[in-house]
């Protein structure tokens, strides 16, 4: 052993703006060796990695970006709650170099929680091109703080960053520097100390008492719910009334303007401006990107790249995914030792390795949707496309942003659902959660393929596909509004954002982010589906019928029979005087139950009650057994009702795990369940009332 | 000396530099603005402004974009 030390763990906190290079900071200090949750109570991402830097156990935690700590957000209060309950040993705030004053606005807030500080200043190449000169010896004395000038993006300063937080941590803080906010707030601030001093039982003892003071006096929301003693809440009033008449704001935004007024101060001294003229370059593309009349058009054609990768290339990765289960389905089957045990066998194969099987085809999919929107966000075009797309989804009462999920979920709704992530707003990205289904899915070409071409002449199918998708896209633009007005109404948020500067994506940070979301994909959503797929293909295959019931049929009338006597094809009958009134028969129902697996299943599972198996032929045979058996009205109340009806069980698992409860994945299934039954009911009536 | 005309932002041109007046809005979004630089006595500069639908602003070295109906409540004089 070199080093007789004992190893001394020190937890690391991140913080910075959004767009500061937070994450590659991240990335460069725990490289791929970090995991990702959610913190406790809260859909935000908890990023965490630990890794060994000379003696010490380094764990860095990702606060979520912010550009300030108050109350006002879930991402602000996670954050400083995670500062005063879990007391990091350093907080490294991240700071954009070229834009440093905004970005020191937060590291202001950080001093006033009085914590051991490290700054890094990101991006100083950037900031140097545009002429910043810093003095940072004289402004780390200002600030109170080591500075740390890096360029993530390239590995620059991380070894000085991790120098800086270790020493940081090891060393005392006796000269923690003071904001002071000027004379008569000052005065009123050591009022309300004292006043706290004299209470003390009145707030959780973690928090510096200078820190509560001044959120009082800001009339932050949180501590304000903390402190109920009239004792101190009068005095708060009055000190905040008074201060509000003699400096003529509210005393948030006098101290919002004195921490600028300390930061400007500070800059002065230690900035030297040495190029005027900016944004240059980044207002051309701009001008490109955002214009009135071209900036659709370029959105359309780079939607078009994110759809087709995602779709067409994730194609072949899936089809060998596709052909491996298959494959190895198969090599079980036929090695399986002959009559032993054949219940297990259909449950190996069947039951684990198709579920497994229905479970990672959508990985490919999923890691080239998140790599083509990790490049679209990590070059600063999100956000522009957001402002192209605002003026046609605020109509609809949506963000710019909810048209890339809702895009994305006719390819699939699994993927869709996830990238929902994008919205910030809660109520705005449940909405667009909720109705994303509506959105006809790849799986839904299958059932609408097999149903137009059986129901329609030739020059009636194109416009029958047409319409079916047409319908999804009016009920999801109707739900919403519904939605919105309902139980998701909120007043709108007015729209603030900021729009990134433009930058070179770096091939880490991509292959990080694509894996981040196709691991959790399949370590959360993959359980609850492979699950499911169990008890289905149970409620598919069991009970089986007597061995007499089955004699002198051949294999694919016995396939019929069985079907017909499992627990899906009971099912399906029971609920044939349900589904009597839509048209349906218990064929139709079976198939349904079938089809809650994955929609496609809808196709195979009518084709083994013909006893036709599903093979290319047995597909022509089945148009022509629909023919006899339905009207085209009927048929079309069965795409109708695949559209709408219950989301599939992979669209079920990622609801429950993206809304972040059980409840809103239920309201969705029974939600969409119940609306398909009314629509089905009124276009199946009023139609037979027209067509006899 | 500088035109005393105080007008909303929606009302401003792209191009346009301005300082900020006054921002009528509740406690918190002011707050919010605050944090990203919109506050009192700030120059900042339009930058696109298409007379409906919101509107991007550059304020210190960011861009921000501001919905219309935020960008009613923030007050101006043009510099």
């Amino acid at each position: 052993m070199a080093s007789s030390k004992p190893i001394q763990k020190l937890t690391v906190a991140l913080a910075g703006n959004p767009n500061s290079g937070k994450t590659t900071v991240f990335n460069g200090l725990t490289g791929a060796r970090h995991r990702v949750a959610n913190y406790p109570g809260v859909t935000v991402e908890k990023k965490e990695g630990h890794f060994r830097y000379r003696d010490y156990e380094l764990n860095v935690v990702d606060l979520p970006g912010t550009y300030s700590l108050t109350a006002y957000s879930t991402e602000e209060l996670v954050a400083r709650h995670f500062i005063f309950e879990e007391h990091p040993d350093v907080v490294v705030d991240v700071l954009d170099a070229s834009n440093i004053e905004r970005n020191l606005y937060l590291a202001t807030q950080l001093m006033e929680m009085q914590v051991p500080l490290v700054l890094a200043f990101n991006m100083s190449d950037v900031a140097e091109s545009r002429g910043l000169r810093f003095d940072l010896k004289q402004m780390e004395k200002l600030l109170g703080a080591r500075i740390v000038p890096m360029v993530a993006s390239k590995r620059k300063g991380i070894d000085e960053l991790l120098e800086a937080i270790v020493e940081t941590a090891t060393q005392e803080h006796t000269n923690v520097l003071t904001l002071h906010y000027g004379h008569e707030i000052e005065e009123e601030l050591s009022k309300i100390e004292n006043l706290l001093r004299e209470h003390g039982e009145v707030f959780p003892e973690k928090y510096p008492i200078r820190w509560i003071a001044l959120k009082l006096l800001e009339g932050d929301t949180e501590v304000r719910d903390w402190i109920k003693e009239a004792a101190v809440c009068e005095p708060v009033e009055a000190s905040r009334e008074h201060l509000k008449t003699v400096l003529g704001d509210n005393t948030d935004i006098l101290i919002a303007d004195r921490r600028y007024g300390f930061i400007s101060g500070a800059c002065q001294e230690t900035i030297k401006d040495t190029v005027q003229s900016r944004h240059d370059t980044s207002d051309m593309i701009d001008a490109v990107l955002t214009n009135r009349y071209l900036g659709l058009p370029i959105f359309a054609v780079l939607m078009f790249a994110v759809f087709y990768s995602t779709f067409k290339v994730g194609k072949y990765p899936m089809g060998w995914l596709e052909w491996f289960f298959g494959w190895l389905g198969a090599v079980i089957y036929n090695s399986w030792p002959q009559d032993t045990l054949l219940a297990v066998r259909s449950l190996v194969v069947d039951g684990i390795i198709g579920g497994v099987g229905g479970v990672v085809i959508f990985l490919p999919n999923i890691l080239m949707l998140f790599l083509g929107i990790a490049i679209l966000e990590d070059t600063g075009y999100m956000a522009r496309a957001a402002f192209v797309m605002d003026r046609i989804m605020h109509k609809i009462g949506l963000h710019g942003k909810s048209f890339i999920p809702m895009l994305i979920g006719f390819g699939c709704s699994v993927p869709a659902i996830m990238a929902t992530r994008i919205l910030e707003n809660r109520r705005n990205r449940l909405a667009t959660m909720l109705v994303i289904p509506l959105m006809s899915c790849g799986a839904r070409i299958a059932i609408y393929t097999l149903f137009v071409a059986a129901f329609f002449p030739d020059y009636l199918q194109g416009p029958m596909m047409l319409l079916i998708y047409f319908v999804g896209i009016v009920l999801a633009i109707v739900c919403i509004q519904i939605l919105r007005k309902t139980i998701l109404k909120g007043e709108t948020v007015p729209f603030v954002m900021e729009l990134p500067p433009y930058r070179m994506p770096t091939l880490k940070g991509l292959s990080i982010h694509m894996w981040d979301r196709g691991w959790m994909y399949l370590k959360k959503a993959g359980t609850v589906i492979l699950m499911i797929s169990i008890v289905l293909w149970a409620a598919i295959s069991y009970p089986k019928p007597a061995a007499e019931r089955l004699t002198g049929l051949d294999e694919l009338q016995q396939q019929s029979v069985a079907l017909q006597f499992s627990v899906a094809g009971h099912v399906g009958k029971a609920i044939e005087p349900a589904l009597k009134p839509l048209g349906f028969d218990w064929k139709i129902g079976t198939a349904l139950i079938g089809a809650s697996m994955a929609k496609e299943v809808f196709v195979s599972q009518l084709s083994i009650i013909y006893s036709l198996g599903d093979s290319e032929e047995g597909l022509e045979a089945l148009q022509g057994h629909l023919q006899e058996d339905y009207t085209p009205l009927q048929g079309f109340c069965v795409m109708l009702f695949c559209l709408i009806s219950a989301p599939c069980i992979a669209t079920v698992a990622i609801m429950r795990r993206e809304s972040g409860a059980w409840k809103w994945a239920a309201f969705q299934y029974f939600g969409l369940t119940a609306l398909a039954y009314v629509i089905t009911l009124v276009v199946y009536q009023t139609g037979r009332l027209f067509l006899g | 000396m500088e035109k005393m005309n105080i007008e909303s932002l929606d009302k401003i041109g792209a191009g346009t530099a301005v300082r900020i007046v006054t921002i009528e809005a509740g406690s918190g979004l002011k707050n919010r603005l605050a944090a990203m630089g919109l506050l009192a006595d700030v120059q900042i500069r339009v930058v696109r402004n298409d007379g409906a639908g919101q509107i991007i602003i550059s304020v210190k070295n960011s861009k921000v974009i501001l919905g219309r109906g935020m960008s009613h409540k923030v007050f101006v004089v043009e510099i």
